[in-house]
């Protein structure tokens, strides 16, 4: 298990490679559809929001709110990442994204902008929404959640011993591909 | 708070929070069949830490508390109106309990009033019967798995799938494979063989009402599912796509009648966060007995 603690450097991500567990500590912000769409629209983010060096995640958590006002995260779980494959390479060039959480894995020009740019993707473990939620330790702040909803805002997470899998790494490796291709001729034989 | 309202709201948080039995033993198994120290055998370990923490927590299991869908079988007297009105108040104070994400949205504005309520949601699909009994059966299903589901359309010959139980098997093995990890496997499959394009895929849904380790009392479409189960893991998709040993827990066909020109194949997958419970009422709505 490697740790990986804030600030997420290019020198510390370049050196994850595909199949690594991580823990990750620091902040990360969620982000899914609505927000990826609207950054790669030329969409700006809030001034306290910074991607750079920063992990985004693909997650719309269940957050309520206490009776001191402060959020509480009660599941996040990741959500299928493909969905932002048309967006992804270029918001990780644009803002310096260093990190990508989300579920079910990325293509090619995530990949190659990953391995460009000095980024990787972590892959969590979808449906793990509790296990996930704890490790949430705070919730600072959220941003467009009247523009977008719930879900889609962007959420600020301070989490801590966050459990990932590299999947896809900086070096131009992707365990997506791998599997995929290795099952296609496996079903071949079935066939 | 009315008898029912209570109920239904009772039977969504045990629905959302505790994955049932059967589909508890299913996921136990598979993490027996996984070698030590892979990342498959990790990703199972946490869905395992993650069923023990929800139930015990009262709190989703997945954030992504999906269609809510309703099945309800009841008497011809039922009011089915006013339990569909019921269902719909119970369904926004479930909600607002956090036992349901907020998760509805308007499809052409993107608007989520945090209801949960709206045009189709939640979904009900009533069935009358000639019993006394009064059963609600309910689902949550969430987007990633909906996402991979898939229909075909017979025959199609790049895959040589003819219009025949082989075709059938091709196509759905081809479903398994271009869903991966994508639907958070290890999954179940429902799959209609016929219909038409809606009632194949619903019928397909409905299959995830049977339990994990029932068997198909049609001995053809029983040797099917078996095959279908066997060669899926063959494939070394694994959990979460990560490679491994357990690329499905079970698969449910069923066959509706088609029109000759039509031969739907219609493939539901279900994410490992099953979440499917039921209960049988009584007239004033008291949950009587669960159902899984």
């Amino acid at each position: 298990m490697i740790s990986l603690t804030a600030p997420f450097t290019e020198e510390k991500i370049r050196a994850l490679k595909v199949g690594d567990e991580v823990e990750i500590s620091g902040v990360v912000f969620t982000g899914r559809d609505a927000v990826h769409k609207y950054l790669h629209e030329g969409g700006a983010l809030p001034a306290e929001v910074s991607f750079q060096n920063g992990i985004v995640y693909h997650c719309g958590p269940v957050v309520l709110r206490d009776e001191q006002g402060a959020w509480k995260v009660v599941a996040a779980g990741p959500t299928t990442s493909i969905r932002e494959e048309p967006y992804q390479g270029e918001i990780i060039k644009k803002f310096g994204l260093r990190g990508v959480i989300g579920k079910g894995g990325m293509g090619d020009r995530t990949l190659a902008a990953c391995q460009e740019f000095g980024c990787v993707y972590f892959h969590a473990i979808g449906g793990a929404a509790q296990v996930l939620a704890e490790c949430i330790k705070r919730v600072p702040n959220v941003h467009f959640q009247k523009e977008f909803g719930s879900p889609e805002a962007i959420w600020e997470m301070v989490v801590e011993k966050f459990p990932v899998v590299v999947t896809m790494d900086s070096h131009g490796n992707s365990l997506h591909k791998k599997v995929y291709d290795a099952s296609v001729a496996a079903l071949a034989k079935r066939l | 708070m009315s008898v029912l309202k209570d109920s239904i709201v009772e039977l969504i948080r045990k629905t959302s929070a505790e994955i049932p039995d059967d589909v508890q033993q299913s996921l136990l198994a598979s993490l027996k069949r996984e070698q030590a120290g892979t990342i498959a055998e990790s990703a199972l370990k946490i869905i395992q830490r993650n069923i023990e923490l929800a139930q015990s927590k009262s709190q989703p299991l997945c954030q992504d508390t999906g269609s809510v869908i309703f099945y309800v079988d009841a008497p011809r007297d039922f009011d089915q109106a006013g339990f569909e009105e019921t269902a719909r108040e119970a369904v926004s104070a479930a909600t607002k309990a956090g036992y349901l994400r907020q998760n509805s949205v308007d499809s052409i504005t993107g608007r989520n009033d945090g209801t949960n309520v709206g045009p189709g949601a939640p979904v009900l699909h009533f069935h009358q019967h000639r019993s006394p009994e009064i059963k609600v059966r309910m689902m949550l299903k969430g987007g990633g798995c909906e996402n991979v589901g898939a229909q075909y359309s017979l025959p199609i010959e790049k895959m040589k799938a003819n219009r025949d139980l082989d075709g059938c098997r091709k196509v759905i093995l081809d479903a398994v494979l271009q869903a991966q990890g994508k639907g958070c496997g290890p999954g179940i499959l429902g799959v209609c063989i016929g219909g038409d394009r809606a009632t194949g895929y619903e019928h397909s849904k409905h299959q995830f009402l049977r339990k994990i380790d029932d068997r198909n009392p049609n001995p053809e479409l029983d040797r099917l599912e078996q095959d279908i189960l066997e060669t899926g893991n063959s494939l070394g998709i694994g959990p979460m796509g990560f490679g491994g040993k357990t690329t499905l827990l079970g698969v449910k066909i069923g066959v509706l009648n088609r029109v000759p020109a039509s031969f739907f194949v219609s493939v539901s997958y279900m994410c490992w966060a099953f979440r499917r419970q039921g209960v049988t009422l009584s007239s004033e709505g008291k949950i009587q007995q669960w159902l899984y």
